[in-house]
């Protein structure tokens, strides 16, 4: 007999043993003289059960997870006798963790093989490009505006405006960029994505780069994505191979080079002027907005800036029409946000669905808790400068708006979960530490604000005049919002004003039963 | 399994930067390459980079400082990267970093002293729903608990 398998080679799967798995099936199955065939998919993003092994039957991928190297030969038993297995989930589309998402933007992941371009085509792939090119590039423009799309690396600006704005000026070159340098903790959409299917974001950017008149276009992402940079540059490699790239884009006259560029641990080139400023060769230093890169961007030229999910969300929107997209979603905030669940939580990884659901939703209903099973105190949404969201407001929906209003972010769709055994005045105290570490320099108040903000922080941790320094952490904070030039000075008192206002009794003399661990 | 580096020739430099030197905004590129190659930037390659890229010497010191990545000196046998990032915090990170510091009798950003092992933040490996993480010479480890925590740390040392 002969069997086809699943094992992913995501990065958050290899990292719990997916390679391993994989191996001792290869083994396994010569030993009992079967016939076996591994694809090494993307994750699906159902992280608490990997390495999640799929077998694909004539009804369906069967799941099994998590599954470890010892697992391995009563697995394969049991699926060559086609008995039930203690690992077994059953369908993998029918798990009601997967089955309740809405998944346009990450349709593929972890079903198709990322690097076969033909399984990425039989899953509708390449099908939103082939429509664009039927379009004049301001038709492709307005169904991107229609859509509603904003940028989802968490300015929630409209995508369609930016690119409007690019066609509008003239130039002998122009760029396009991915933002995928995806440096918020608790989020890792861009990097599974990038391992998964890798040609959604090909096919977005190309789209692109098309209808704003480009010809170059960059994606930068992290040197702690590995994984991600291989995948990339492989799949980038077989577009240009199979005409999809380069001279005479899929038969038609546009052009379109793509090219990968890893930077070198600085968490604010995820800015995206200091991002160029890197791609330019440069210290990641942030540049005075205006000019907008729009206008004056890579290299002085008019460049598109836009996250790895707003160009990956373009295939969808071209394909099946802009309406099609923006009939998800509530208020200004239209269609789904790719939503990560991560930290202490239970049932951790990507969730895709409309804008709308609530945190509380989020965390309890689907996150399922902490796994520690302690009480959920606290919740950070939007990374390292979001805001930490007590219970109390868990009935705030995911929407750019609502969160404002509450004094907090979506960010990039990151929530990491936080049981009660937090201290709220030591993450407080992080985020400034944090700021002062990936500070560029260039502006005061992130600069020096952020040092002396830990320092205030430590002294009332310490108990020294402890109502007077509170006061100086929230004057200094209005200083940082207000006169930082970019979000790393301007959002860091995110979390630390939210952290005073939500858990102020953390912020005093410490406390015995909280314990520092440094 | 530990990285092979090669030993710092200047011919060798020169040759890795023609072969980037006419990329747009090389300057990163290129110390990306020279890191790999050797483990480290040699002092020696900034002044070549200049001259290759027609930019100053500070322009190219001043890069090759401010990222975190690049080194101005060998890193010990093995790297051992510990995230420290918030999912990692609420996972319980610190107190396993607290150990590992422990077990190596060193302090988070520092090689021990038979240059075995180097202990270094990292600050998001993107594996923030299978944390705590980290990543030792490139491996990625996930669900870190004391004891794999102590096993990396035992790799680490061999």
């Amino acid at each position: 007999m002969s069997v086809r398998l699943f094992v992913p080679c995501d990065a958050g799967a290899l990292a719990v043993g997916a390679d391993e798995v994989a191996h001792a099936l290869h083994s396994a199955a010569l030993a009992r003289g079967v016939e076996i065939e591994i694809v090494r998919n993307g994750s699906r993003g159902l992280y608490w059960l990997e390495p999640l092994v799929e077998l694909a039957t004539a009804q369906g991928r069967f799941g099994f997870g998590p599954v470890t190297a010892d697992d391995v030969p009563s697995l394969l038993d049991a699926i060559i006798a086609d008995k039930p297995h203690k690992l077994s989930l059953g369908l993998v589309e029918e798990i009601p963790w997967l089955k309740r998402q809405t998944r346009l933007t990450f349709a593929r992941c972890g079903v198709v093989d990322p690097l076969s371009l033909d399984d990425y085509r039989a899953h509708g792939g390449y099908k939103g490009l082939t429509r664009a090119l039927t379009l004049t590039p301001d038709a492709v423009i307005a169904e991107v505006t229609t859509s509603g799309l904003r940028g989802r690396g968490g300015a929630g600006f409209p995508t369609g405006i930016k690119w409007k704005t690019v066609s509008q000026t003239s130039a002998d070159r122009k760029y396009v960029i991915c933002n995928a340098d995806e440096g918020d903790s608790g989020t890792f959409a861009d990097r599974m994505l990038m391992e998964g299917d890798p040609f959604v974001l090909i096919e977005g950017m190309t789209i692109c780069g098309l209808a704003v008149g480009a010809t170059k276009g960059y994606i930068y992402t992290r040197s702690e994505y590995p994984h991600a940079i291989a995948t990339m540059t492989k799949a980038i490699e077989i577009a240009k191979s199979a005409g999809l790239l380069g001279n005479k884009v899929a038969g038609s006259d546009y052009t379109f080079e793509l090219e990968v560029r890893t930077g070198a641990g600085a968490y604010v080139c995820g800015e995206e002027t200091a991002l160029m400023e890197s791609l330019e060769g440069k210290r990641g230093l942030v540049r005075a907005k205006p000019p907008l890169p729009a206008h004056h961007g890579l290299f002085g030229k008019p460049t598109v800036v836009n996250n790895l999910l707003s160009f990956a969300a373009i295939p969808f929107i071209l394909d099946e029409g802009a309406k099609a997209y923006a009939d998800f979603g509530m208020g200004r905030s239209r269609g789904t946000m790719p939503i990560q669940i991560a930290g202490n939580v239970k049932f951790g990884g990507l969730f895709e669905t409309a804008f709308g659901i609530t945190l509380g939703d989020l965390v309890d209903d689907i996150g399922g808790g902490t796994f520690t099973g302690r009480p959920v105190r606290a919740v950070q949404v939007g990374g390292p400068l979001g805001a930490y969201f007590p219970r109390a407001l868990f009935d705030t929906p995911f929407d750019y708006e609502a969160f404002a209003a509450k004094d907090g972010l979506i960010g990039h769709g990151g929530i990491v979960v936080f049981d009660d055994t937090v201290d709220m005045s030591k993450q407080a105290r992080f985020a400034m530490e944090f700021c002062a570490i990936e500070s560029c320099g260039k502006c005061t108040p992130c600069r020096i604000g952020s040092t002396r903000g830990a320092e205030t922080i430590d002294k009332i941790r310490r108990g020294e005049r402890v109502a007077e320094n509170i006061a100086l952490v929230e004057d200094l904070c209005g200083t940082m919002k207000l006169g930082s030039l970019c979000a790393l000075g301007g959002f860091t008192p995110y979390p630390v004003l939210s952290a005073l206002k939500h858990f102020r009794e953390d912020f005093g003399p410490q406390q015995p039963r909280l314990q520092a661990a440094e | 399994m530990t990285p092979v580096y090669e030993t710092w020739e200047a011919a060798r430099g020169a040759e890795i930067i023609a072969e980037h030197s006419k990329m747009e905004g090389a300057t990163l590129p290129i110390l990306h390459a020279l890191q790999e190659t050797f483990g480290y930037v040699p002092e020696d390659a900034l002044p070549m980079i200049a001259s290759a890229l027609n930019l100053s010497r500070a322009e190219v010191y001043g890069v090759f400082t401010f990222y975190h990545d690049f080194r101005a000196k060998k890193a010990g046998r093995h790297v051992l990267k510990l995230c420290r990032a918030e999912a990692c915090q609420a996972a319980g990170g610190d107190a396993l970093a607290a150990r590992a510091e422990a077990k190596l009798g060193i302090a988070i950003g520092n090689t021990t002293a038979d240059e075995r092992v180097t202990l270094e933040p990292i600050y998001c490996l993107g594996l923030c729903a299978t944390a705590p993480s980290a990543m030792l010479d490139g491996r990625l480890v996930g669900r870190l608990d004391e004891a794999r925590i102590d096993a990396l740390v035992s790799e680490a040392q061999r």
